[in-house]
């Protein structure tokens, strides 16, 4: 909490929104809260695009509030720490997630736990406790509560190290939880994008043997020889489908489209794990026999804790992990998200807001 | 497998088969192999009437060979014993489930979970390694590799006790494989047939706090007063769903006809598990943001491994948990039958074959 007693937001700052739903994003000023004495406020350098940033322009979830700064995989440099805070002094390179708030008194939030807490607040586009609408980090500052504040280690470039925030975390946290991140598992990730592709590393980092399962015979070669997989299967190739049967430990499906689960259950050994992470605009249609069969399961996961996020970062900077991005200049976030649309990107935007986010007179 | 001089040799049996999809079962005699070093003979004394029956019965799942013999929760005497048998003696009480072959050698034999072997022979409708049928145990008398035959203890009634052989062990191994028998914790059962009640009276041995989900009302008095479960949640009520939302932290879906998963995933908490072991033969809508906000798991389970299976009796035996049947004569079942599709029982048929199969 902020300790402010009036609706005051005293700092200047800016930003590009959407103010409609046709997701189009253009210059926007706004102002943040003064530094609580919890809070940390940072100068943001970069930002990556998430793909709920595309949902979320659109309002294709039906809950934007406008006019819209998305942006929650941000990074940036410190500026002014509050009176209370402890973790973090000014300069520290850091980063911002998808959550800025919680209970911090529910079961989830005393477990480390806050993305289940029923009160989190999201990064952009929630009501705070201030009573203001969050803006996220397509923005040149931000005033974030320390405790939803991770510290990045200096070996980590601050450009690829700002996807783990959302995409890292959302990929880490579920192979740790449902046990695939032991070395000598077969892991299956499927769909190459922002959440596949750290995946892969995560996975490989972790000493599991990867496949990566793609509809495009395209993407073989980049799994291989640029991602580290250890081999790749076209799931519209039947022959390949049928000899890959029973083989793997567990399979991360980071796909969001419409898609069948049969196969991917049959590619599962028994007691195999289908980690489900996209959400698809409809119900998916789960066969109940291969399930019951091989005593497999079926299981969801949303981002991480806080705790988990830094610890996840810590692991990324000690193994290398960093995402492969396409750095991009503020004024091209708009092509960037019709590209993104299409899945024409190796494998985040990231937007270089220091360099290219122009204050607005 | 057996293993002695007289392989290929059979022996007369006799019990009730189908013959076609009508699913109609009448007098039928047949063979089985003679007993092996390795096998046990069990004279047939009672049978439960597992739903599986009956989908078998019918070729709803598609792979039924005919003629016949269904019944996986068989319980009886042993008659004869193979020179290798050091676990069964002529006339121990003696039960056989849903198994009775597997490959004996693969990661999944090795620890004890047969059940999940990929050569599994089921105890009706597979094929022995030598080509023959199985048949189960509407029938007098059933020969069964030691490995796949469990010891009754002595103070588990046969009768009510058959079903343990299916559905006890069904929700047994689920709820200890996905961890749902942590004391004080809240269990829904969804369904309230043979593997729901079984499931009721287990979850209450474990010390969890059990709500049976049920579309009908009139089951709540049975649930709560004669099975002894906390609670009851009428799932056709929407205002009572909505308040149970995020109420519990692991259901047993026991319903094998298809319904909605997502009324069941909102009663969970975050983290919580849907175990299903209903077998319905069409998919399962499953809206998957419940699964991805609240980190929840649909798993599946199916059965138990031999030692699991033991253990279960005799948990079973120690707490006094048998089933609650309605017993009948081998001329019943087709009537039986015919109820079983209705969900007309209170909770298992159990054929006496001891005191009413004869040719």
């Amino acid at each position: 909490m902020t300790g402010l007693s009036e609706e005051v937001r005293p700092n200047k700052a800016f930003g590009w929104a959407a103010i409609d739903t046709s997701g189009v994003l253009s210059p926007f000023k706004f102002s943040t809260r003064g530094t609580g004495e919890k809070d940390v406020a940072f100068k943001v350098l970069y930002c990556g695009i998430c793909h709920s940033d595309l949902h979320m322009i659109k309002n294709d979830w039906g809950t934007s509030i406008y006019p819209l700064v998305p942006g929650h995989e941000v990074v940036g440099e410190v500026t002014e720490v509050g009176s209370k805070v402890q973790k973090l002094k000014v300069g520290d390179r850091v980063g911002v997630g998808c959550m800025v708030g919680s209970c911090h008194s529910c079961d989830n939030c005393t477990n480390n736990l806050e993305n289940y807490c029923p009160e989190m607040i999201f990064t952009y586009g929630a009501k705070y406790y201030d009573g203001t609408v969050t803006y996220g980090g397509y923005s040149n500052t931000m005033v974030v509560d320390e405790h939803f504040v991770v510290g990045i280690p200096e070996n980590l470039p601050l450009d690829a190290a700002a996807p783990l925030l959302c995409a890292g975390i959302t990929v880490y946290s579920p192979l740790r939880f449902y046990g695939l991140d032991k070395p000598g598992l077969h892991v299956g990730v499927v769909g190459l994008g922002g959440l596949g592709h750290l995946a892969v590393k995560f996975a490989k980092a972790m000493g599991t043997k990867v496949t990566v399962i793609s509809t495009s015979p395209s993407k073989q070669k980049e799994a291989l020889e640029n991602l580290g997989a250890d081999s790749f299967l076209v799931s519209r190739e039947q022959d390949q489908l049928r000899a890959a049967i029973g083989t793997f430990d567990g399979i991360v499906d980071t796909v969001s489209a419409q898609h069948p689960l049969l196969p991917l259950l049959g590619l599962l050994k028994s007691h195999g794990k289908l980690v489900v992470l996209g959400i698809p605009e409809k119900p998916l249609e789960l066969p109940a026999f291969p399930l019951i069969q091989g005593r497999k399961l079926l299981g969801g996961s949303m981002i991480g804790g806080m705790k988990e996020t830094q610890e996840m970062i810590d692991f990324a900077a000690e193994h290398g992990i960093k995402a492969d991005t396409e750095v991009i200049a503020m004024d091209y976030v708009n092509a960037a998200m019709d590209r993104l649309l299409k899945g024409d990107v190796k494998y985040r935007f990231v937007i270089d807001i220091g360099n290219t986010l122009k204050s607005i007179s | 497998m057996s293993t002695t001089a007289e392989e290929g040799k059979q022996q007369k049996a006799f019990g009730w088969a189908a013959t076609d999809q009508s699913g109609t079962l009448s007098p039928f005699n047949f063979s089985r192999r003679e007993n092996g070093d390795e096998d046990v003979t069990l004279k047939i004394l009672y049978c439960g009437v597992c739903h599986s029956d009956l989908h078998v019965l019918k070729n709803e799942w598609g792979f039924t060979s005919y003629p016949v013999v269904p019944g996986h929760e068989i319980v009886g005497v042993a008659t004869k014993v193979g020179k290798n048998v050091t676990k069964f003696r002529v006339g121990d009480r003696v039960g056989v489930g849903v198994l009775v072959g597997s490959c004996k050698t693969c990661e999944c034999c090795q620890q004890d979970l047969e059940n999940y072997c990929p050569q599994i022979i089921f105890t009706f409708n597979s094929y022995n390694p030598d080509g023959t049928k199985t048949y189960g145990g509407y029938s007098d008398m059933i020969v069964v590799d030691q490995r796949y035959v469990l010891r009754f203890p002595d103070n588990l009634p046969l009768d009510a006790g058959a079903p343990l052989l299916c559905a006890g062990i069904t929700v047994y191994s689920s709820m200890k494989y996905y961890g749902m028998t942590e004391a004080g914790k809240h269990l829904g059962v969804a369904g309230l047939g043979g593997l729901g009640h079984v499931a009721v009276k287990i979850a209450k041995a474990f010390g969890l706090k059990v709500t049976v989900i049920s579309s009908s009302l009139d089951k709540e008095s049975e649930a709560i007063n004669r099975l002894g479960a906390d609670s009851f949640l009428l799932s056709s009520d929407p205002a009572k769903m909505k308040s149970a939302i995020g109420s519990m932290d692991y259901i047993l879906d026991t319903v094998s006809a298809a319904h909605p998963l997502l009324p069941l995933l909102s009663v969970l908490k975050v983290n919580g598990k849907l175990v299903t072991v209903g077998l319905p033969n069409k998919p399962l809508e499953l809206p998957v943001f419940p699964l991805v906000f609240g980190r929840k798991l649909v798993g599946g389970s199916d059965v138990g491994g031999m030692k699991e299976t033991q253990e279960m009796l005799d948990f079973c035996a120690k707490h006094n948990i048998a089933a609650d049947i309605e017993l009948i004569r081998i001329d019943e079942i087709n009537t039986a039958m015919e109820r079983l599709a209705k969900s007309d029982v209170r909770y298992r048929f159990v054929i006496d074959v001891g005191n009413s199969l004869s040719q």
